[in-house]
């Protein structure tokens, strides 16, 4: 059981740094094809290698602290950022019991009950990374991207919370497992368009990904909250970006898009139908990522208060009336009324 | 006022209506046209494989002409100096002695030659000013190098090697656009 976990921890470590590692390759082909480049064709065959030549020369750059900054928490500030990446995925179910040596194998690392409230508990952690290395930077441009960065992600957290809730309510469980089984007939996105469009929004401001790219956005801040940052220090920083968009994508999936549960599930059984299953859930994942690049490279950013207005003015009181109505809708159908 | 163009707009800003505010519409039609631009085809020239084509009438790297029988053409009139803008050429002229006929042409040449190549902007007035057909511009490159003296071509660089000459057809159908 424990060597289970751990062989399963550690693949999904490698997973989850591997995929990052090639979203940046993607992100780079992507913004190529977007403005009729070519992008990175030169290591290896089509580029394939460019991630690693990146990672090289990220180790092999000189590791920089300002003199003037906070030494210990200048340190600690990726390595927050990085660690709450990379735990998300942990109770994330990555497809149905898989039969191995005789043993059913659960592709889920720990099956929490209270599964969404782990994941937003721990998204929220993941703003000290960036909070603690603009703040250690002890520069204007970081400190402005680290206050960005908070006051982004609080706001949007509420609008997302709100609309996470709306999926707890219709599938009567926090559990990531439970929700996913409960979708493997009609998904969520069916029912809950409105709210999957306002997580789908809310996740890219926490993402900080375009067009809500204000905490590092290079026109007005240089380079936001990682200006001072150099080496692996600044490479841990966009790898867990890259990371956490990956772990993301797997959560909309998960609440939205049926997770591993596909058309025709009914017609496989055992491990085909496991391997079928991550498949499905690798694509949707996919998917997610590809969009969220594709809007980056589409849409210009959002000026501050066109931040905080769409946030606290649109985006708030559509999910609380989206949750108002599908509690009704739930009410009446149990026969409250 | 009367507007000189018809390009004139009436610039308003007026309040956005609601299909604007929601901004998915405005949103979805960029990624389409984003989407679009995924399956052109690629403007890039991938440089040290393919080059890009030069323009027929390239202005590069000078050359002092020979005519057919290897004589220099140059006769040190100074007509392509005094046309620089740049001023990148300077030059002294020598009479031809007996027994040279074989190396010039007529019976002044230019004992030095020399063009500036950082000062040149190669705008190629030097060739249009030229009465003799000595000097003209080529489609070849003038490399760089660390030190400036290095520059300054003389005449060991410009004048054709007789085994060697350089193609200047491109430029002299310059202007009538018959090949093109």
């Amino acid at each position: 059981m424990l060597i289970e976990k751990s062989i399963l921890v550690i693949l999904l470590f490698l997973v989850s740094l591997g995929a990052a590692a090639y979203m940046t390759y993607f992100e780079r082909k992507l913004a190529a094809w977007i403005q009729d480049r070519v992008g990175p064709d030169r290591a290896g065959p089509f580029g394939i290698l460019q991630p690693i030549a990146d990672g090289v020369k990220m180790f092999l750059k000189e590791d920089f602290i300002p003199a003037k900054a906070d030494k210990w928490l200048f340190i600690i500030g990726p390595g927050i950022a990085m660690f709450t990446a990379l735990i998300t995925s942990a109770v994330i179910p990555w497809g149905p019991k898989l039969h191995l040596f005789g043993r059913d194998i659960v592709l889920q690392v720990a099956d929490i009950n209270i599964g969404i409230l782990y994941v937003f508990g721990v998204i929220s952690i993941g703003v000290y990374g960036i909070m603690i290395g603009g703040w250690a930077s002890n520069n204007k441009y970081s400190l402005y991207g680290a206050i960005r960065a908070s006051s982004q992600m609080i706001s949007y957290e509420l609008a997302m919370g709100v609309s996470a809730i709306t999926i707890v309510l219709l599938s009567g469980s926090l559990s990531l497992t439970t929700i996913v089984e409960g979708q493997s007939d009609v998904w969520n996105i069916v029912y809950q368009p409105v709210a999957f469009l306002i997580f789908f929004i809310c996740a890219l401001a926490e993402l900080n990904r375009a067009p809500f790219d204000l905490p590092e956005c290079e026109s007005e801040l240089v380079g936001g909250y990682h200006t001072e940052y150099s080496s692996m220090k600044l490479g841990l920083y966009l790898f867990a970006e890259y990371t956490s968009m990956f772990v993301s994508s797997a959560i909309m999936a998960i609440l939205f898009f049926g997770g591993y549960n596909f058309p025709g599930m009914s017609h496989f059984s055992g491990n085909t139908l496991a391997i079928l299953g991550i498949a499905a859930f690798a694509t949707k994942i996919f998917l997610f990522i590809f969009v969220i690049m594709w809007i980056r490279w589409t849409i210009p950013r959002f000026r501050f208060d066109q931040l905080m207005h769409l946030g606290w003015k649109s985006l708030l009181p559509l999910s609380l009336i989206n949750l108002l109505v599908t509690g009704l809708v739930i009410a009446y159908k149990n026969g409250w009324f | 006022m009367e507007s000189l163009t018809n390009r004139k707009k009436v610039v308003s800003d007026k309040p956005m209506t609601l299909w604007e505010k929601i901004y998915l519409p405005a949103i979805i039609s960029g990624m389409i046209t984003t989407m679009r631009h995924m399956f052109r085809k690629r403007k890039t020239i991938k440089y040290p494989e393919e080059t890009r084509e030069f323009a027929p009438v390239y202005r590069g790297q000078h050359v002092l002409k020979r005519d057919e029988q290897g004589r220099e053409n140059c006769t040190a009139c100074g007509l392509c100096a005094v046309a620089c803008p740049a001023e990148a050429i300077t030059m002294t002229s020598a009479e031809r002695e007996r027994g040279e006929e074989h190396l010039y042409r007529e019976e002044k040449y230019a004992a030095t030659y020399e063009i500036n190549m950082l000062r040149c902007i190669f705008c190629g007035l030097c060739e249009e000013a030229c009465p003799k057909e000595a000097v003209f511009l080529t489609d070849r490159l003038v490399p760089t190098y660390f030190e400036r003296d290095n520059f300054t071509y003389g005449k060991d660089k410009l004048v054709e090697a007789i085994d060697q000459r350089i193609d200047i057809t491109k430029r002299q159908h310059t202007g009538k656009r018959t090949q093109l």
